[in-house]
């Protein structure tokens, strides 16, 4: 006993002092990413959201408003319209990328033939700036030109297929070609999760009897919870931030039926010359990021990785 | 050594002391992209490069919303072009405020400008606190409604110089198996085309009413009303495909004879020309629809931003001078489409549309100004909105919409 514990304490004494050594190497490491983290992050938000209680035009000046612009967002018909169209497409968005991403995963899973050529397809459309998919699938959706355009001539004439002109679908039209640019990446992602489950659980799987489908989705699954959160975050990364994909597609129209708060935020604060406006959107876009995402991933990272 | 160093010093002293002699390049940053416009805007890069040893240094960025964001956040930055497009409006009023653009009053007054420059409105938006911060090009107009002579022939119905008429005929058209309206929906064209509807069913007088005073009355009242009804009326007469269609594609609907007409500035007469047709033979041009013809001046202009390298700011002035001249006023404007800034200017190659646009220009009356140099970018946008989701909603009322109109009046700045 006595020994062990001498043996113990001189570990963790040793333990200590290496862990004091590498702090303060790793401390100078990190010198950089610590500022540029608290320079970029910390102060641009803090001065970004300190803009959003002026009356800034096009030049940040610092006459106060107080609420005001937050009034005045929240009554703006087309910032409503932005926060409802990107809960609706975030959602589907990230459903539709998990279902897809997972399938294909379990696809690739079944030692099929020709897998490397199935994962580069699968994973493709990733490699691709989204200005150019917005285009290209811009150009599919077209009435005159076409998918809709093709099947009518080729004899199908109630064919109907253009989401993009029409208001009450225009947002599913971006989901297709946000889901078809992005479920690629969950496929790489899971199918590395799959890969990584131990072998042993397939044939214990096998001997209790327990079919295929069942063994993916309660067995196989709950023990991938790192890369269905890694997937989500990541997704979770690219519904806040869209952009570039409706500026493509279709320019935020129909109307105001695919507006998105970040192009509400940059619009305002180039052409329209309201940062102060502009500022306060961003605020609130990046109020539910503190909010819920930031606990929640210190929880399933920073908390479990200590403890681990 | 000892002469080298002198050599050295006198070739420094000399750079130093006489700036002016010392060449500049000069970065422009415009939105000219298409063809017709590239043509244009190298009339003025070919003139200032035959005055001296300064170059011109094109930087085309595609889109004027784009061109005119980059310019913003460059001259905000410390890192501003030599001179930059904008349109005719106080998209760029805040700059001049802040003391960022090269006041050009010195120069204006040794040319004249004050003098030759028609019609005064026109250079009247570069005016601010006494000082002169932009050089007009050019002059466009919004109010035009472009035809197809036959297609209104084969339709066999005259072609309409109100809304009225216009709606009256629509049902025909379309009948005959026409598009009665080539439409672009993209906020822009949605938002000329309200403003041409509302001129068009009211007059200069109700015009001022609402931008410059302002009147919550008139902004509530029935002839606002029926602004919105028309309107809302034409949604009926376009294509299925117009939401998101570029202005020149819907051009090119009348041109080819899919379409009708066309409400547009006076811009696509380049792509008529183009193809090759004749103003007054194969296409029409009507200003309006209205009840009588009205005209915005409107217009590109250029701003330059402030240096600190003196001979980059010799070197716009220069530009600027040039830009006004009256042989390189003809060029560029015989190029681009549009109306000089200056009556003094040989218009042999004018076509018939732009004879009644120049006949237009000489008629104070028939002038009015852009709702953008009354309200800022801001309250203008707020109307785009208003006017794109009015166009976009079936469901939306007339009465919803105008209600919506007058809150952003109540608080336009």
């Amino acid at each position: 006993m006595k020994t062990n514990a001498d043996v113990l304490t001189q570990n963790t004494g040793n333990s200590t002092r290496k862990r004091k050594k590498l702090n303060f190497t790793s401390l100078i490491a990190s010198t950089p990413m610590i500022i540029v983290a608290i320079g970029l992050f910390v102060i641009c938000a803090g001065y970004s959201i300190m803009l959003s209680f002026t009356k800034s035009k096009l030049f940040p000046k610092f006459n106060w408003v107080g609420f005001d612009q937050y009034e005045r967002l929240w009554s703006t018909t087309r910032w409503v319209t932005s926060v409802e169209n990107l809960l609706i497409y975030g959602s589907l968005f990230i459903i539709f990328c998990l279902v897809a991403g997972f399938l294909m995963a379990v696809f690739l899973d079944q030692k099929v033939r020709f897998e490397n050529g199935f994962r580069t397809l699968f994973l493709y459309p990733y490699a691709m700036s989204l200005v150019v998919t917005g285009l290209v699938w811009q150009w599919m959706m077209e009435p005159s030109l076409g998918i809709q355009n093709v099947v009518q001539e080729l004899g199908w004439e109630s064919f109907r297929f253009a989401p993009l002109v029409n208001p009450e679908l225009a947002i599913y039209g971006i989901l297709i070609a946000a889901v078809w640019q992005s479920s690629g990446l969950v496929m790489a992602l899971m199918l590395a999760g799959l890969r990584g489950v131990d072998s042993e659980i397939w044939k214990a799987a096998k001997v209790d009897g327990i079919p295929t489908w069942r063994t993916y989705l309660f067995i196989v699954l709950p023990m991938m919870r790192p890369v269905l959160i890694t997937s989500l975050v990541l997704l979770c990364v690219g519904v806040v931030r869209v952009y570039d994909l409706v500026v493509a597609q279709t320019g935020g129209g129909p109307g105001m039926a695919t507006e998105m708060p970040a192009k509400f935020v940059i619009d305002h604060i180039t052409v329209r010359n309201n940062v102060g406006l502009g500022m306060a959107a961003a605020t609130m876009m990046l109020l539910p990021v503190l909010l819920v995402i930031g606990p929640w991933i210190y929880r399933e990272y920073v908390k479990k990785g200590s403890r681990a | 050594m000892m002469g080298n160093k002198t050599v050295l010093s006198l070739t420094i002293s000399a750079a130093l002391a006489s700036p002016l002699s010392h060449a500049a390049d000069v970065e422009v940053i415009h939105w000219w992209t298409s063809g017709g416009e590239q043509k244009a805007v190298s009339v003025f890069a070919d003139e200032f490069n035959k005055l001296g040893k300064d170059k011109w240094v094109d930087s085309a960025i595609a889109l004027g919303q784009n061109a005119r964001s980059v310019t913003m956040q460059r001259t905000l930055g410390g890192n501003p072009p030599g001179a930059a497009q904008f349109n005719l409006s106080r998209q760029f009023e805040e700059l001049a405020e802040e003391g960022m653009l090269l006041d050009l009053s010195t120069l204006a007054e040794k040319e004249g400008w004050k003098e030759f420059i028609r019609p005064n409105q026109v250079l009247s938006p570069c005016i601010k606190d006494g000082g002169i911060y932009c050089v007009p090009v050019n002059i466009h107009s919004n109010q035009w409604l472009w035809t197809n002579k036959e297609v209104f022939k084969k339709a066999g119905v005259k072609e309409p110089t109100t809304w009225k008429e216009f709606l009256e005929v629509a049902p025909k058209i379309r009948a005959a198996g026409y598009i009665p309206l080539a439409f672009g929906g993209q906020g822009w064209q949605e938002n000329l085309t309200f403003n041409v509807v509302m001129i068009g069913t009211t007059d200069k007088a109700f015009w001022q009413q609402i931008w410059r005073d302002r009147d919550l009355n008139a902004a509530a009242g029935p002839r606002m009303l029926n602004v919105f009804k028309t309107f809302g009326a034409l949604r009926q007469h376009v294509d299925e495909g117009a939401p998101g269609r570029n202005w020149n594609d819907a051009t090119n609907m009348v041109i080819t004879g899919k379409a009708a007409a066309q409400v547009m500035g006076d811009w696509a007469r380049g792509e008529f020309a183009a193809a090759g047709q004749q103003a007054g033979v194969d296409y029409g041009c009507i200003p309006g629809p209205s009840l009588r013809p009205y005209l915005t001046v409107g217009g590109d202009v250029f701003i330059f931003p402030k240096q600190k390298d003196k001979a980059v700011e010799a070197a716009q002035l220069k530009m600027a001078s040039m830009m006004l001249s009256p042989s390189v006023q003809a060029k560029f404007n015989n190029a681009k489409g549009s109306l000089p800034v200056r009556a003094d200017v040989d218009l042999t190659l004018a076509d018939a549309c732009m004879k009644k646009g120049l006949a237009l220009l000489e008629d104070d009356d028939a002038l009015f100004k852009h709702s953008e140099i009354y309200v800022n970018a801001d309250t203008n946008g707020q109307l785009q909105d208003l006017v794109s989701t009015f166009w976009n909603s079936a469901g939306m009322s007339a009465e919803k919409a105008q209600e919506l109109f007058v809150e952003i009046i109540q608080n336009a700045e």
